[in-house]
This record gives structure tokens, C-alpha cells and sequence, in this order.
């Protein structure tokens, strides 16, 4: 090697490594903030209590409650829709037929709308066009059409993950498509769905804009589906900014935030690997 | 003897062996072509497979050998593009009828790959799902045919003691004789094999060599393969295919005496020498 090559070399290295140092810089700065401000002080009254006086004071207990049934009525929704569309997606290759390649451009499209189009359309259309109103209902319909193309797609990588030798060996056995795909193609997709589960919960979690349109403001502990109840990022997002004196609240707050996305996060990985060994190591 | 005093590839005399059956033909396969987006893989293949014996095809890659065994088990059906002509007939049904039940048509003619492919289940499901999706359902009954089909192929003294272990924890030679014994445990009466014995050790290749022969006279048994000497050691009947004008053809058929010995094509001749291919 000569000698500038080799110069050449280690400028590239020291680049590549101060863009992870960055990147890791950033991470451990917006986390390490969190933490600092808002995991120092919190306490289990926090995660109990009503928020009082706009939030300033009390706790995010009812917010919790919403958040949770909003992202269950988004995932209840979306998790068969996308499983569903995913099977019939992998079924079949985009080169070969119209009608899946528009549902696949479609998908890649709706993945890549503003979550603020969303929450305006499902105002038009969940909360006034089919009368649902400010709701909970809203809220999470929403937030599953703003999850499904994630859903889909990673879904659909899963069925393709699986090799195409077990179609055949399935087929040349003499094994019917939908039991091959309910003991073979489903328990290896597992993993797939699984980790849009994960993208599509931590979307959903962290959204605001499309909730404030659709599951709306209000702090009180939610009767029904069809209340009105206010996400923990949206209580952030209030707190932060037009709340004088919610600060340290807010930081609270998002720091319970992170660590629900982290636990989701470990809880996952926990699940795929179980569902990966039981029902292809030992059955 | 004249192959052995002309040839560069001297063969021993052929050992006898026991007849297989009475030449009697349960698939017959009459001017079948197969093309792919109307481009012809194979054309106008005859050829009948008799009860109980094993034929050979034997020829250099892309012939159209593969393409002419999954045709038999219809595995064709999958292939978007693919169009089939000419009539096979199974103990004499034809099985391109539409009236066929094509599930029931792969659970009597098997097929084994050229690389093992277990399910990523354990040994024992490996074998007890198919049996439970063609409807066997009593337990004691599946366990009883789980067992018969393991020793059929001298798995079961390696894997009786770990049953419920991932199949793909098998060596490759076990897999795929775990492959057949999932075949066999579906009663078939044709089994398909895709050069089963080249993606083994020679050693694994060896045993698996000798599970086929043991299963003559049982099925009837068609094999590809690319090695001349093992289409000679365990066949009865065997065919070369070889590419004419862009598309495949049976170019010469019969019996293993008859193929190795006193062959009637010029190709057959320098084929089996060696000379060509």
C-alpha cells in the first residue's frame, strides 16, 4: 500500500467513526436529559394520579389509560388488516399482476404521508363522516391506517423470509395452500410480524399530530371508547408548549414514554425469539 | 463385453440382479412436451415406468430432466407460464384430467429433492404433519407409522431418543433420508428423486444409495442423476436425455443391460464412455 492510499484509508476510518460518535452523541444527549430531568424525580403517585391544574401538578394516570386504549384500538384494528393484505401480497409478485402493484405503490405512498394528513382525514372522515366524534375510536382507527403500511411491509418480509422449499416440498407432499400457510408460512413470519408490531406500537405511541385532530385534549380518565382522551405525547406536546410551569412534568412525562417504547422494545424481542424456537426447534 | 475394450472408462461386467418385477408399466407417459413462456424445456417424450422397478434418467445439466419429473406430479401447476402436452397416465388414469384431485395425485406420487429440505419442525412432526393433513388423525396409529417409516430408513436407531429435535439439526444425509421416510409415510406408489444423492457426502450419498435400492420392488422409483456409475449400480431401466436443437429429448431408452452394453445411438455410446457430456 502506498503511502497516500494509506492516509486515504485512515481518513475514511476516522470519518465513518466520528458519524457514530455523532449519532450516539445525540442519542445519549436527548436521553441523558430525559433522564436527568425527568427520571430522577419520578414517583409512583405520578403514574396514578389525574393530572391537576392543566398538569402542572397530579399525575398522568388517565393519560395512560387513553394512550393505552388508543394504541389498542389502532393495533386490534391493524393487526389483521395488515396480516391479511401481507399474505396476499407475497402471494403474488408486483411484475406479474396490476392490481398488487398498485397496492404496493399505494402502501409506499401512505408510509411516507405527513402524520398531520392523517389526523385531518380521519376528522373528516371518523370523527364527522361517520359521526365517532372526538373519541378514542377516532383517535385509534387513525392511528391504524397511519400503521398498517409499516405493518404490512415488514409482514409481508417475514413470508418472504420463508424459502421458496418449502412451498415446494409443502406442494409435492401433497399439503393444501392454506395449511401450509397456517403451520409453515404463518409461524415463520412470526418474527416479521413482530417487529412491525414493534414500529407500528412505537409510531403510534409517539404520534401527536394526527391525535390531536381525533382522540382530542381532554385529561379525564376515559369512560368509553367513545371519549375523548388525551395520548401521552400530545400531553408532552401541551405541557411543553402552552403550559407555563408544566416543564418539569413534561420531562417526567417523556421520560415514562421512553421507557414504555423500551420495554415494548425488550418484550418483543423476548416474544419472536419464543415464538421462533417453539415452532421451529421443538414443536 | 465391447464397451470395456474400446473405452477410456472401463466399466465392470454388471452384477446380477434380482428382477425386479414383471415389466409390468404403471406410468405411461406418451409424446409429453413442457415449455416455459413458450419456450420448449422438453418434447416428445415416451416413456413407460414399470411396477416396481427403478429408472434412471441420466444426461448433462438443463436437458430438461427436472422439468420432465416435477410434470409427474404436477408440480408444474405452480409455474406461472407453464404449458404442458401429450397425456401421462397413472395405472391408466390420466393425470391431467381436470377431474384429478391434485392433493391426493402428489400423496401417491412423492418426490424427494435434490437438497433435503425438512421443515423447520421437529423430526417427528416433520412426518406427522403431512399424515395428519392427508387425514390420519389416530395417534397411536400415526406414532406406529412414524416408527415403520424411520427404520424403513435407518433413522430410527439414531433418532429414537430425540424425536421432538429440530429436524434441521439432522447431517444432510439424515435429512434427506427424513425427507423419503415423510414421502414413505404417505403410502405412495411412484417416488420422484431429483439427483437425491448430490448434495451428500459421498459417504451419506453412499447410504441413501442403498435406502433406494432396498426400496425396489415396493415403488415404483424414478431417479435423476448426474452419476452414470450409481444410474448402473441401482437401476433397472434407464434413459438419456439430451438437448437437440435447443430442447430436450429421451434420446435413447432401456434397460440397464441394454443402455451400458449395446447401446443403439451414437450419443448413448460416447455418453456412457464418457466421452461426451
Amino acid at each position: 500500500m502506498t503511502k497516500s492510499s494509506c492516509r486515504k484509508e485512515r481518513l475514511v476510518t476516522s470519518l465513518i467513526w466520528l458519524c457514530v460518535l455523532l449519532i450516539s452523541a445525540v442519542f445519549f444527549w436527548i436521553f441523558g436529559e430525559i433522564l436527568w430531568n425527568g427520571g430522577s424525580k419520578l414517583t409512583f403517585d405520578f403514574l396514578t394520579l389525574a393530572p391537576k391544574q392543566a398538569g402542572r401538578g397530579g399525575g398522568i394516570g388517565p393519560i395512560l389509560i387513553s394512550t393505552l386504549w388508543i394504541v389498542g384500538v389502532a393495533m386490534a384494528v391493524s393487526i389483521p388488516l395488515g396480516v391479511g393484505a401481507a399474505i396476499l401480497l407475497s402471494e403474488f409478485k408486483s411484475s406479474e399482476n396490476i392490481f398488487i402493484l398498485l397496492i404496493r405503490r399505494s402502501l409506499d405512498v401512505l408510509a411516507g404521508v405527513p402524520s398531520i394528513v392523517f389526523g385531518l382525514f380521519g376528522n373528516a372522515f371518523f370523527c364527522k363522516t361517520l359521526g365517532l366524534g372526538f373519541s378514542i375510536l377516532s383517535g385509534g382507527l387513525t392511528l391504524a391506517c397511519m400503521v398498517l403500511p409499516i405493518l404490512i411491509r415488514s409482514t409481508e418480509e417475514g413470508f418472504r423470509s420463508v424459502p421458496e422449499d418449502y412451498h415446494l416440498s409443502a406442494a409435492a407432499l401433497g399439503l393444501s395452500r392454506i395449511s401450509t400457510l397456517w403451520n409453515l408460512l404463518l409461524p415463520a413470519a412470526v418474527p416479521g410480524l413482530i417487529v412491525g408490531i414493534v414500529l407500528g406500537v412505537g409510531r403510534a405511541m409517539a404520534e401527536t399530530a394526527a391525535l390531536i385532530f381525533t382522540s382530542g385534549y381532554v385529561d379525564r380518565m376515559p369512560t368509553s371508547f367513545l371519549d375523548s382522551g388525551r395520548s401521552l405525547s400530545i400531553h408532552i406536546f401541551d405541557l411543553s408548549m402552552n403550559v407555563s410551569g408544566g416543564d418539569p412534568n413534561a420531562y417526567r412525562s417523556a421520560f415514562v414514554l421512553m421507557l414504555i417504547l423500551v420495554l415494548i422494545n425488550a418484550l418483543a424481542s423476548f416474544t419472536a425469539n419464543y415464538f421462533f424456537k417453539r415452532r421451529i426447534i421443538t414443536v | 463385453m465391447n464397451i470395456t475394450t474400446d473405452s477410456a472408462y472401463p466399466w465392470s461386467p454388471l452384477e446380477k440382479r434380482p428382477a425386479c418385477c414383471e415389466p409390468k408399466s404403471f406410468l405411461e407417459i406418451k409424446n409429453l412436451s413442457l415449455s416455459y413462456k413458450g419456450e420448449k424445456a422438453f418434447e416428445g417424450v415416451n416413456l413407460d415406468l414399470y411396477q416396481g422397478c427403478i429408472t434412471a434418467l441420466v444426461g448433462p445439466s438443463g436437458c430438461g430432466k427436472t422439468s420432465f419429473l416435477t410434470a409427474l406430479n404436477r408440480l408444474t401447476d405452480l409455474i406461472s407460464g407453464c404449458k404442458l402436452s401429450g397425456s401421462i397416465k397413472l395405472a391408466g388414469e390420466d393425470i391431467q384430467a381436470s377431474s384429478v384431485d391434485i392433493l391426493a395425485l402428489r400423496r401417491r406420487v412423492g418426490m424427494i429433492f435434490q437438497k433435503p429440505n425438512p421443515f423447520p419442525l421437529s423430526i417427528r412432526k416433520n412426518i406427522l404433519f403431512p399424515l395428519r393433513e392427508h387425514g390420519t388423525t389416530d395417534k397411536s396409529e400415526a406414532n406406529a407409522i412414524l416408527e415403520r417409516v424411520l427404520q424403513q430408513v435407518g433413522l430410527w436407531d439414531e433418532v429414537k431418543d430425540r424425536l421432538r429435535a429440530p429436524a434441521l439439526s439432522l447431517s444432510g444425509g439424515q435429512q434427506q433420508r427424513l425427507c423419503i421416510a415423510r414421502a414413505l409415510a404417505l403410502k405412495p406408489e411412484v417416488l420422484l428423486m431429483d439427483e437425491p444423492c448430490s448434495a451428500l457426502d459421498p459417504i451419506s450419498g453412499g447410504i441413501v444409495e442403498d435406502l433406494i435400492t432396498s426400496l425396489r420392488g415396493k415403488y415404483t422409483i424414478l431417479i435423476v442423476t448426474h452419476n452414470l456409475a450409481q444410474a448402473r449400480r441401482i437401476a433397472d431401466y434407464t434413459g438419456l436425455f439430451w438437448v437437440r436443437n435447443h430442447v430436450g429429448q429421451l434420446i435413447e431408452y432401456g434397460t440397464v443391460k441394454e443402455i451400458f452394453e449395446s447401446p443403439k445411438e451414437e450419443l448413448t455410446r460416447a455418453y456412457i464412455q464418457g466421452m461426451r457430456g
